[in-house]
């Protein structure tokens, strides 16, 4: 669906993207996460056939980037970070020039289809320069659909959107995943890829790792579990250190936490032998560390 | 040829609700056409003034402008013959306004990557920029020449009315009008490409202007004499300019350069 070998951009001596290889299954959701500068809208930019790589190879639906450069842009959708729109047009003028544009056949009943989906339909005659941001934004997702372009770029699409606009965008992303569409999201927001994103990809120049959000925590994390003790844990991580499936111990205040790789099998086991030393165990949760966590982590350290 | 027209649809639909263009686009006839008459009305009521101006000034000033009329409708053609010339400044100024905005604005009002994004071609998306610019300057010309006809047709004399129709300047008009206003255009969306302030592109482009200015100081202080061949030479020249111009403006619409080096 998409792939990538070695994709490289350099700008004079800059290098905005190394050596990027990726592999996108298709229907899959996947996120690309770096922080800014990374390089991120240069690899959308190339894979739309915006702009030419430097060296590598990139193919999107088959179509090689370079070489089906209209092909691309006949089957790709892209929602650009800052989504311009003809403000003095009306939204409905705005999306039937794209419509057009985009060679589709039922212009008038594809504008319409979005502008329904997306809530626009009672302002489709105004001018889209007295909208809002969150219904710019709307209505630039609906103009990167109108073609029912298979793969879809969104460059950071909930960036500026207050938490009620950022969500029904959220949830229009989840429907067009459930169509089926391949989508590409370029986003700062780590709660979203989460939420979305069947696989991230921690990106900075260079491609720093990727993974399913789950598998991105194991690798950095592993599995830990946290036991609530009635007093303070201390000295009751030496009680399990020597536990075979105990990997790490730490205690933090009357919490003693635990890395192991198979929670299910082993919890029983632990809370058996600390019971049996006299812990008051008040509960025992499993700790999840947010994909902001693995991406934070990631960053800083390389 | 869609895509073309819906860029050129799109242009005018927006471009004509900016103030700015809108008033290049409309004033600006007004004044050339407003001009000229305004001064064959008031010139009937000058005629010992102008007799008198007129018998100052030399003989060879008029050459051959001059054989076989009287010394005021001389003066009269002398007269409309720079304001037709005038009128050719146009075709230049106005398309120069429509197409500054039309590259330029697309990119500070962040609409361009999503075009260039779209499967139009860079010869249909400047092709559809230049038609956009090019027809209502030529529209604008012609009505402008029509108006200016008929009120000098109200004003002046049969024998003064026939040298305002002579062809040198129905080729002036209707020929070179159309290639000034290519070239004008072409140079315009040269400029646009490369810039990142829509003024800033109108004042460059602008400067297409000047020949045509110098051609109007020229005649006025009798440096030179437009006739027919001048007003030929002219056409065939702008014609290959605008050739050579129109194959570069595509040339130079580089999209990776006006995405990447744009702020």
């Amino acid at each position: 669906m998409i792939t990538t070998e070695n994709l490289t951009k350099r700008f004079g001596d800059n290098v905005a993207v190394d050596r990027l290889t990726l592999q996108i299954a298709e229907g899959k959701v996947f996120g690309f996460l770096g922080p800014n500068g990374a390089g991120k809208t240069t690899t959308v930019r190339m894979l739309t056939s915006l702009i030419a790589p430097t060296n590598g190879r990139a193919t999107i639906l088959g179509y090689e980037v370079g070489k089906d450069d209209q092909n691309i842009r006949r089957n790709v959708g892209i929602l650009t970070e800052t989504p311009g729109m003809y403000d003095r047009l009306t939204a409905e003028r705005n999306l039937s020039i794209y419509a057009q544009l985009y060679e589709v056949r039922d212009v008038a009943g594809q504008v319409e289809k979005y502008l329904r989906m997306l809530g626009l339909w009672e302002r489709r005659h105004d001018a889209v320069g007295t909208f809002s941001k969150g219904m710019r934004q709307k209505l630039a997702i609906a103009r990167s659909l109108l073609h029912e372009p298979r793969v879809v770029f969104l460059d950071e699409p909930t960036s500026g959107l207050d938490p009620e606009a950022a969500k029904l965008v959220r949830d229009f992303i989840a429907e067009l995943k459930g169509e089926g569409r391949t989508i590409f999201i370029c986003t700062h927001n780590l709660d979203e890829a989460d939420r979305l994103c069947d696989r991230v990809a921690v990106f900075k120049t260079q491609l720093r790792v990727v993974d399913t959000p789950q598998g991105l925590r194991k690798q950095m994390y592993g599995r830990q579990v946290v036991f609530h003790l009635a007093e303070t844990a201390v000295g009751w991580e030496t009680a399990v250190a020597n536990l075979p499936f105990i990997k790490r111990t730490q205690t933090v205040d009357n919490k003693l936490i635990l890395s192991l790789d198979d929670p299910e099998t082993h919890n029983p086991d632990i809370i058996r032998l600390l019971v049996n030393q006299g812990a008051a165990i008040q509960f025992v949760g499993e700790l999840r560390h947010s994909l902001e966590d693995v991406y934070l982590q990631l960053v800083q350290e390389r | 040829m869609d895509k073309i027209k819906t860029i050129v649809f799109k242009e005018w639909a927006e471009v004509f609700k900016n103030r700015l263009v809108l008033f290049t686009v409309i004033f600006l006839p007004l004044i050339m056409v407003a001009l000229p008459l305004g001064t064959l009305a008031a010139m009937g009521n000058w005629n010992d003034e102008l007799s008198q101006t007129s018998n100052d000034v030399p003989d060879e000033f008029f050459g051959e402008l001059c054989e076989g009329l009287s010394e005021m409708d001389c003066a009269q053609v002398y007269m409309l013959d720079l304001f037709t010339l005038m009128l050719m400044i146009l075709p230049v100024t106005i398309p120069v306004t429509i197409a500054a905005y039309s590259i330029v604005g697309e990119k500070t009002s962040h609409s361009l990557e999503p075009l260039l994004a779209t499967p139009i071609t860079t010869g249909e998306l400047v092709m559809g920029k230049t038609i956009a610019a090019v027809i209502p300057a030529i529209a604008a010309t012609w009505l402008s020449f029509a108006i200016y006809l008929v009120g000098a047709r109200l004003m002046v004399t049969d024998t003064i009315f026939a040298y305002l129709v002579d062809p040198l300047w129905l080729i002036a008009i209707f020929v070179d009008s159309p290639l000034l206003t290519l070239m004008s255009v072409a140079i315009a969306l040269m400029v646009s490409s490369r810039v990142s302030d829509p003024r800033v592109a109108e004042q460059l482009s602008a400067v297409v202007v000047l020949p045509l200015i110098m051609l109007i100081v020229g005649q006025s202080v009798g440096f030179i004499l437009i006739d027919q061949t001048i007003i030929m030479i002219l056409g065939v020249v702008v014609g290959v300019l605008d050739v050579v111009l129109l194959y570069f403006s595509v040339k130079v619409f580089q999209r990776e350069t006006i995405l990447t080096r744009w702020k």
